[in-house]
């Protein structure tokens, strides 16, 4: 099970000794001890998953009677229904727009902030990133009302419509997520050779494009973490969601809740929505998963 | 708002000292000195308009009489002075006995939480820290939990949960004959177990990222000398990983406790509006008795002691923890 080539080629003196007998190799006990906890592990994590994915192709009266492990026929049913029953796609469609807004609009902020921070010595700086990350802290119900009435202030006064509207959505959801990124791209640029910048700048370039020629295609794993973490908590989101939208704006956090306010609860609906709601996130995360690790290493656990 | 900040910053730059580096003479070094709160300005701008001036307000808010008739024009409800507060943390009234219940079972709630996300964390990226076969498989199961959107992770939990329908109840019932009849879950004592199973579940994959990324930094060779000298592997377990990882635990820990405390859409979205007094946590809490009797300025006044206690207990914390670092180092 253990694999002792994870370590690099041990010096001569060392290599004899592990012929004799590898120290390095675990005891038995330790070996059982992971075995057994990650098994356990694992099944407490996919148990879940197993029944949303196993649910979601039952027939109802599978799913509104007594639990069962296997379904008694399988269906693909309720993945047609879900659009019927609510109007998915156009959640989803809003979903798309306000998370991937959110993102993108986040990530580039996040980059210009982290960026003066790192290379930068100014007044107020400690200011700054104090202030931001305490807004971490904040409790999200201490300002959804006074958010709700400013954006409604804001729209009275100015008609630019923030209520019930996605760009109000977009813009709380990325300073939600915000704070995090900058703090996580403080710590990558951090470790991007000043050098690498310098010489850009004594080659003539301005900041702004040593910024973007050198800097950021030297930190693309921060900045895809980022990316990756700002566009989940926009997709997550559901407190606020369920005040600042409406009918014609409502996100896939608020919309899924319409498949159980009817007489029956369609559980097989519900957990076919789940799943195709998930799927596009989860994939995406699995996939630059290895940049996650990589950005926090690098960025927020020093 | 906009106009005091760029003003506020724009003296700054004037007294800002000359940088070490001598200013080059090329076109672009010029605007050097502006250039920081330039970059930072949007960032500062939103931050502003989305979290610092809505607490302000939520502040204010909160020594006013509000009620659903004067929530729109807020700023000219007739002002209440200490009153809120004195009706919330009134201990002989109902609305000062229910949210002390309220504390005390978000605190039950969030260290019970916050310790086993840890726990289960640590010891899930302890174990996928050697290299062996299908060591990525599960690393990438292990994060599907955090990857996968709050609101799906509840509902399929609530699923489990339901009294009639829910896998839950037939295992410990049907299957395994622990529960002498099917128990109700989501309302009652139960809700506060089912709280924090979903809760953990949830949140444990955070610990498990942040302590991978955290032994990353572990210096290898720490481990090679201590085998050297005979140290088992439990040993360099309790000698070495643990010790590391100190810090990295520190800052989780207290991540987790933030999030975990003021967590509100895991049990909005498992108990729906009603939140049983079980699993009443303060979020939660505020939030229905906000809009239930439509006194707003209570409900910024609760908000108002949740963000003091918060900001305590990270004070507090922070002492403890950097102090301790200090004298570890000294």
């Amino acid at each position: 099970m253990a694999d002792p080539s994870r370590y690099p080629p041990p010096s001569r003196a060392v290599r004899s000794v592990r012929s004799v007998r590898s120290p390095m190799a675990p005891p038995r006990s330790f070996l059982w001890s992971r075995r057994i906890f990650l098994t356990l592990l694992s099944a407490f994590v996919l148990l879940p998953v197993y029944v949303m994915a196993s649910s979601s192709l039952k027939p109802l009266q599978d799913v509104s009677g007594k639990f069962r492990w296997l379904p008694s026929g399988l269906t693909v049913r309720p993945y047609l229904d879900i659009w019927e029953t609510v109007p998915l796609a156009h959640y989803f469609v809003n979903s798309l727009i306000v998370a991937g807004a959110a993102t993108v609009c986040s990530v580039v902020i996040a980059v210009f902030a982290a960026y003066a921070v790192s290379r930068y010595r100014f007044r107020g700086k400690r200011l700054f990133t104090v202030t931001v990350l305490s807004t971490q802290m904040f409790p999200g119900i201490l300002f959804l009302l006074p958010l709700f009435l400013l954006f409604v202030n804001i729209g009275n006064a100015t008609g630019v419509a923030l209520f019930g509207s996605r760009g109000g959505l977009i813009l709380t959801y990325l300073t939600f997520s915000l704070p995090f990124s900058v703090w996580m791209l403080i710590g990558y640029f951090e470790s991007v050779p000043r050098e690498l910048d310098e010489a850009a700048l004594v080659d003539g370039c301005g900041p702004l494009r040593a910024l973007l020629r050198v800097v950021v295609p030297a930190a693309v794993p921060g900045i895809v973490a980022v990316a990756v973490y700002a566009f989940m908590t926009a997709w997550g989101e559901v407190l606020f969601a369920s005040v600042m939208t409406d009918e014609t704006t409502r996100t896939l956090a608020v919309g899924l809740q319409g498949y159980s306010t009817q007489n029956d609860v369609y559980w097989n609906q519900i957990m076919a929505a789940s799943l195709v709601v998930s799927v596009p996130v989860v994939a995406g995360f699995l996939l630059l998963q290895r940049y996650l690790v990589a950005g926090l290493t690098a960025g927020a656990v020093k | 708002m906009t106009v005091t900040t760029t003003a506020s910053a724009g003296p700054r730059d004037d007294r800002e000292p000359a940088p070490a580096t001598p200013p080059s003479p090329r076109k672009g070094r010029r605007p050097g000195r502006a250039l920081p709160y330039l970059l930072l300005l949007p960032a500062l701008l939103l931050e502003i308009l989305v979290h610092l001036l809505p607490i302000v307000i939520g502040v204010a808010m909160s020594f006013r009489e509000l009620t659903q008739f004067s929530l729109r024009d807020w700023g000219a409800a007739p002002w209440r002075g200490l009153d809120n507060f004195r009706l919330v943390v009134d201990l002989d009234a109902p609305a000062g006995q229910a949210l002390l219940r309220s504390f005390v079972t978000t605190c039950l709630f969030t260290v019970a939480s916050v310790g086993l996300c840890w726990l289960l964390g640590t010891a899930a990226a302890v174990c996928l820290q050697d290299t062996f076969r299908g060591r990525g498989l599960l690393r990438a199961l292990f994060l599907v939990p955090y990857a996968l959107p709050v609101y799906t992770a509840v509902i399929t939990w609530s699923f489990m949960f339901q009294r009639d329908n829910g896998l839950v109840n037939y295992v410990l019932h049907d299957q395994l004959g622990l529960l002498d009849s099917p128990s109700f879950w989501l309302i009652g004592d139960n809700s506060f177990w089912a709280l924090l199973t979903v809760s953990v579940w949830k949140g444990w994959p955070f610990a498990f990222l942040v302590v991978m990324a955290g032994l990353q930094n572990v210096d290898r060779e720490m481990y090679e000398a201590a085998a050297l000298d005979g140290a088992g592997r439990w040993q360099q377990l309790r000698r070495i990983t643990l010790p590391s990882l100190r810090p990295v635990s520190q800052v989780l820990v207290l991540v987790l406790f933030l999030w975990t405390f003021n967590d509100f859409n895991t049990p909005f979205v498992l108990f729906g509006k009603a939140a049983p007094e079980a699993a009443d946590l303060v979020s939660i809490h505020i939030y229905q008795s906000s809009f239930a009797t439509w006194n707003f300025g209570a409900g910024s006044a609760m908000s108002v002691l949740l963000l003091l206690f918060l900001l305590l207990v990270t004070g507090v914390y922070l002492f403890l923890t950097s102090r301790e670092r200090r004298v570890s180092r000294g």
